[in-house]
């Protein structure tokens, strides 16, 4: 076993396998268009400069899902508040909307993290109730039909538009990532958030005020989830119903094949990273194949049932 | 004697909560509808809770051993999307074949008649058991955690109901769909037993609705029995201390595939319960969703604790009572549909609260973290 993980430390070994997994599917992908298409569409930058742009969105929905599922906790609440956001911030619009919108998804998160830190309710139940009532909320706002407000210039532009040919919604997916890693990585917050998520009262023996970590890893996860909503309101020029509702269970599997373990303490951002451009090549190769929607969620659910039996399997009890 | 009984009721606050909550509500429901404490209004109601009984009692199973199970509302919709095909009841039986990429294969005739619908009942409730034994042995063998491995399965299931049936359709035999969504009387009267239903002994009953009793049934003769055996006591020991349970020398293994198994079968009952009474198969993924997810809810107001260990699945089903008994009275007083699904958030918010409450008075903060 030793000389199979050669160099490589228990967090590393995820990362590398689902990279070899991405070159597999691009692989397989240019072999099934060639045949039959004669073409490469998988291979040129333009394609796949597309597909990022539109995984950008997933990118910054998992950063924030991550930081959560590193504490062992997970939040149910991002379809809506996601999808909140991108409502109040098309109708307040003018050069507040992007602020207000943040601001929807700051005080979301904060209030998960109040119901989840002292009141003790588990995430799973809270964040539930708290999605419920976002989304009650958003249908008695628009009266249950798509808001007829439209994104500002500044969150189409953000969204939609390129700078020297990279579009500009990577810009912002690698600013988040950025930050989210430095969090992680080399900051007092990161290591509270790895210590919590190993073992809560251990941290809290330590001095650590755990409570308020997880008040804070909530509200990042609520303003990642905004930011996502505020950029999908820009990229599709408007704000619909249950636009946040396909982003939920894709950016749990994109944290968890990225190596992060679900019940927290374990996981680097550069997995999540792999993680979500394992799941939109994925996408992108099924829609070239035309596969029907049947096929495509059992491919989904194998492939992540494949990816966790090959490095993501618990230690035994007996162990 | 009454210390033994403090203590019983101390252990069992929970259920005893929902189930007094319950009977308040229901009370004052059958006060203020028009037509309150009638058969039909019972009917109506029998009708509209067994789905999410079914799914509460099935994710209490592996809530208690401690896992999760996404899969349910997967499983509930693989079933329901199979009976639309096994119980059609057409005489002559029902030509069955598969279409994979355009490749037609003919799987011969499923049949038809009284016979062919209790085959096609079973046959359901295997397919249930079968969905949630696979989800046991990934959970064990695989060694992935079961909210992942459920999440995963889930897909799979949901694909496998939309492979099933692209479109909403189908049929169910109107006979069966009559009688298991009737009262007792109904029911009698459709399979010709006593008398038609007219049996003088009978009259005082018939106007029980059928889905109360099935779901007392099946709480009675699966439910109790698994609870009293060794399993059953084993899926609880899993719940509380896995570790110890393991010492103790019980078939952890077996308990936890069990516990996921039996999840199965109940929410495959669940599903067949709403083909029949929708009378079609529908791969619908955001029902699928609302019901996995109110699943949890009902677990939780029923008393079960999510970390495992106590609780029981009759009180997920007052859980799930609870529930629906509040989106009846959205009915009663007229409340903008726009509303409700705003109210149904706050009440469930406002009952984990409340039940939360106790933290406060906890003096030692290391006891939060457990």
């Amino acid at each position: 076993m030793t000389t199979v993980t050669l160099g490589l430390s228990r967090d590393d070994r995820p990362i590398l396998i689902a990279a070899l997994f991405i070159f597999v599917i691009l692989v397989a992908g240019t072999v099934y268009t060639f045949a039959r298409f004669g073409s490469a569409p998988l291979l040129s930058p333009t394609y796949l400069l597309q597909q990022l742009q539109v995984g950008a969105f997933l990118g910054i929905v998992s950063a924030g899902m991550m930081v959560v599922i590193l504490i062992a906790q997970i939040d149910l609440s991002v379809p809506w508040t996601l999808a909140a956001a991108a409502m109040m911030a098309t109708s307040i619009g003018g050069p507040l909307a992007i602020p207000v919108g943040l601001g929807v998804g700051l005080l979301v998160g904060i209030i998960n993290g109040i119901g989840v830190a002292y009141l003790r309710v588990p995430s799973m139940i809270f964040t539930l109730g708290v999605n419920a009532v976002m989304r009650g909320l958003m249908v008695a706002h628009t009266g249950g039909y798509a808001p007829q407000t439209t994104a500002t210039e500044l969150m189409r532009t953000l969204a939609g538009d390129r700078t020297l040919g990279i579009p500009n919604a990577l810009f912002v997916w690698a600013a988040v990532s950025v930050l989210v890693a430095v969090i992680l990585q080399r900051t007092p917050l990161g290591r509270y958030i790895y210590a919590i998520g190993n073992r809560e009262s251990a941290a809290y023996l330590a001095g650590i005020d755990t409570r308020r970590v997880t008040v804070i890893c909530f509200a990042l996860c609520g303003l990642a989830a905004a930011l996502t909503g505020v950029l999908l309101a820009g990229y599709s020029t408007k704000a619909y119903q249950g636009m946040g509702d396909t982003y939920l269970l894709p950016s749990i599997a994109a944290v968890v094949i990225g190596g992060t373990n679900i019940l927290g303490g374990r996981g680097r951002y550069l997995g999540t990273l792999v993680g979500v451009v394992l799941i939109v090549l994925l996408n992108s190769v099924l829609s070239i194949m035309e596969m029907p929607e049947a096929g495509r969620q059992v491919i989904y659910g194998l492939v992540i049932i494949l990816m966790l039996l090959v490095y993501g399997r618990g230690e035994r009890v007996t162990s | 004697m009454l210390d033994d009984l403090a203590i019983r009721v101390r252990q069992n606050i929970g259920l005893l909560t929902a189930i007094l909550l319950f009977c308040i509500l229901y009370l004052l429901y059958n006060l203020t509808h028009p037509k309150g404490f009638s058969s039909a209004v019972l009917v109506q109601n029998g009708n509209e809770i067994f789905a999410l009984a079914m799914l509460a009692m099935a994710q209490t199973v592996p809530v208690l051993a401690s896992g999760l199970d996404l899969s349910v509302g997967a499983v509930m919709t693989m079933v329901g999307c199979f009976a639309s095909y096994l119980l059609a009841g057409a005489v002559g039986g029902t030509p069955l074949h598969l279409d994979i990429f355009g490749l037609q294969l003919g799987l011969g005739t499923f049949p038809g008649g009284t016979s062919g619908i209790l085959l096609g009942l079973a046959a359901c409730a295997v397919i249930g058991l079968i969905a949630g034994f696979v989800n046991g042995c990934i959970v064990v063998y695989g060694r992935i955690q079961p909210i992942i491995a459920t999440l995963a399965t889930g897909a799979v299931y949901i694909g496998i109901a939309l492979f099933l049936r692209p479109t909403p359709g189908g049929k169910i035999d109107e006979d069966l769909n009559w009688a298991l969504t009737n009262s007792l009387g109904d029911f009698a009267a459709t399979v010709h037993i006593f008398n038609d239903g007219s049996a003088t002994w009978f009259s005082p009953i018939a106007w029980i609705p059928v889905p109360f009793v099935l779901l007392v049934l099946i709480a009675l003769l699966v439910w109790v029995p698994f609870r009293r055996s060794v399993l059953g006591r084993a899926v609880y020991a899993v719940g509380s201390a896995e570790g110890a349970a393991y010492m103790s020398g019980l078939p952890i293994a077996r308990a936890k595939i069990a516990a996921f198994t039996l999840a199965g079968f109940f929410a495959g009952c669940g599903g067949l319960f709403l083909a029949i009474q929708t009378s079609s198969g529908n791969a619908d993924i955001p029902q699928a969703g609302a019901y996995t997810l109110n699943s949890i809810a009902s677990v939780v107001i029923g008393g079960t604790s999510l970390l495992g260990g106590t609780g029981s699945a009759i009180g997920s089903i007052f859980g799930a009572m609870i529930l629906r008994v509040i989106s009846f009275f959205f009915r009663i007083f007229d409340i903008a549909p726009l509303l409700q699904p705003l109210f149904e958030g706050l009440i469930l918010l406002i009952a984990v609260s409340i039940g939360a409450l106790g933290v406060l008075r906890v003096k030692n903060t290391l006891e939060l973290f457990r």
